[in-house]
């Protein structure tokens, strides 16, 4: 199969438009109970950026990429342990009703 | 390019990243399965941070790992001492964080791309590169753009839940008009921004100033919304957030 310029625009867009029907395939199934560790757990998961402010940060892609990269990193990962922490500090709650 | 094992390391940690997410918030269905999937989902997080730290592009480490070490002090110290009933304002407060990253990377990764790539090519081989494709460019506004209405208007939302701004909604005559014409200046903007070449002069001033009324934009549009209706707020802010997380992918992938 030839590549052309188009191909990996395309292939993202298949990515984008697959994931967009599997999280509403996944999140729709989740009971309203659970909504609240829910908002908390994908803002965690959209802290992927993360991923991206690693790159700016690192690449030494210059001073001003640098330092913007530096407080993306810090922000990013305070998103992502506090968003995962507080998460599993709400779902520890529900674990203890369960057993009883 | 030939592809060596660095690549392949960190295309694998990201697809094991993708189906540890799928897969963390699959257990959210239930709540017996909710806290081991969200555990799932961690454990994703991290192979995809520490994989992108593989990254051939990733030589000077020293500012990583101090803002990992920052971030997660502050983020975990937020989550330990902030009482159980003030979730929605910390996920508001995590939102801006999230936000904040994207638009920064957005700016940082604009920056480069428009500024200091030209300029080190230009030293190292008297050319310049060409402007930004429409894609790359079109991901990069996106980005920038839900990003800074994320930040202020996640601010927001977090002040009106915790009591620092006024609860009641705040509205004035002509209020949806001046927040719709302001949205549709930031989408021509936009437009603008993917139509020109990134080489044109007012370009750089352009992508700036859409930063600037998008920050505008979310606190315009918070003002009206009354405090009991913000965990709806957060829940579209957090979509936003997102989708600009999204671009960012796309962006990245399209230049890296």
């Amino acid at each position: 199969m030839e590549t052309t310029t188009l191909t990996i625009p395309v292939l993202q867009l298949y990515v984008f438009i697959l994931a967009g029907f599997v999280g509403y395939l996944v999140i729709t199934k989740v009971p309203a109970l659970l909504h609240t560790p829910l908002m908390s757990a994908t803002n965690a998961i959209s802290g992927i950026s993360l991923v991206g402010s690693l790159v700016a940060a690192g690449g030494g892609q210059g001073a001003l990429a640098t330092v913007l990269g530096f407080l993306a990193v810090t922000a990013a990962t305070v998103n992502v342990v506090g968003g995962f922490m507080i998460t599993d500090r709400m779902l520890k709650m529900f674990k203890r009703q369960e057993r009883k | 390019m030939a592809a060596n094992w660095r690549d392949y390391l960190i295309q694998a940690a990201y697809l094991a990243a993708s189906v540890l997410f799928i897969l963390g918030l699959k257990g959210l269905t239930a709540p017996d399965k909710a806290r081991r999937g969200m555990q799932l989902a961690a454990i994703g997080m991290l192979v995809a941070v520490v994989g992108t730290l593989f990254h051939q592009q990733i030589i000077t480490p020293i500012w990583i790992f101090t803002g990992l070490v920052l971030g997660s002090g502050i983020g975990a110290a937020i989550s330990i001492w902030m009482p159980m009933t003030a979730i929605p304002q910390r996920t508001a407060i995590s939102h801006a964080c999230g936000a904040l990253a994207a638009t920064l990377v957005g700016i940082a990764h604009y920056h480069f791309m428009t500024v200091v790539l030209p300029a080190t090519q230009q030293a190292e081989t008297g050319t310049i590169p060409g402007p930004l494709s429409a894609v790359e460019m079109g991901a990069l506004g996106f980005e920038v753009m839900f990003g800074s209405l994320t930040i202020t208007g996640s601010l927001m939302a977090f002040g009106k839940l915790q009591g620092l701004l006024p609860s009641a909604p705040i509205t004035y005559r002509f209020q949806n008009g001046l927040n719709i014409g302001l949205f549709v200046v930031t989408v021509c903007l936009f437009f603008y921004l993917v139509i020109t070449p990134s080489t044109a002069s007012a370009h750089a001033a352009v992508f700036y100033l859409m930063a600037l009324i998008g920050l505008g934009v979310g606190v315009l549009i918070v003002v009206p919304i009354g405090g009991a209706d913000m965990p709806v707020v957060i829940s579209l802010l957090n979509s936003y957030a997102g989708l600009a997380s999204s671009a960012m992918g796309i962006a990245l992938g399209t230049t890296c």
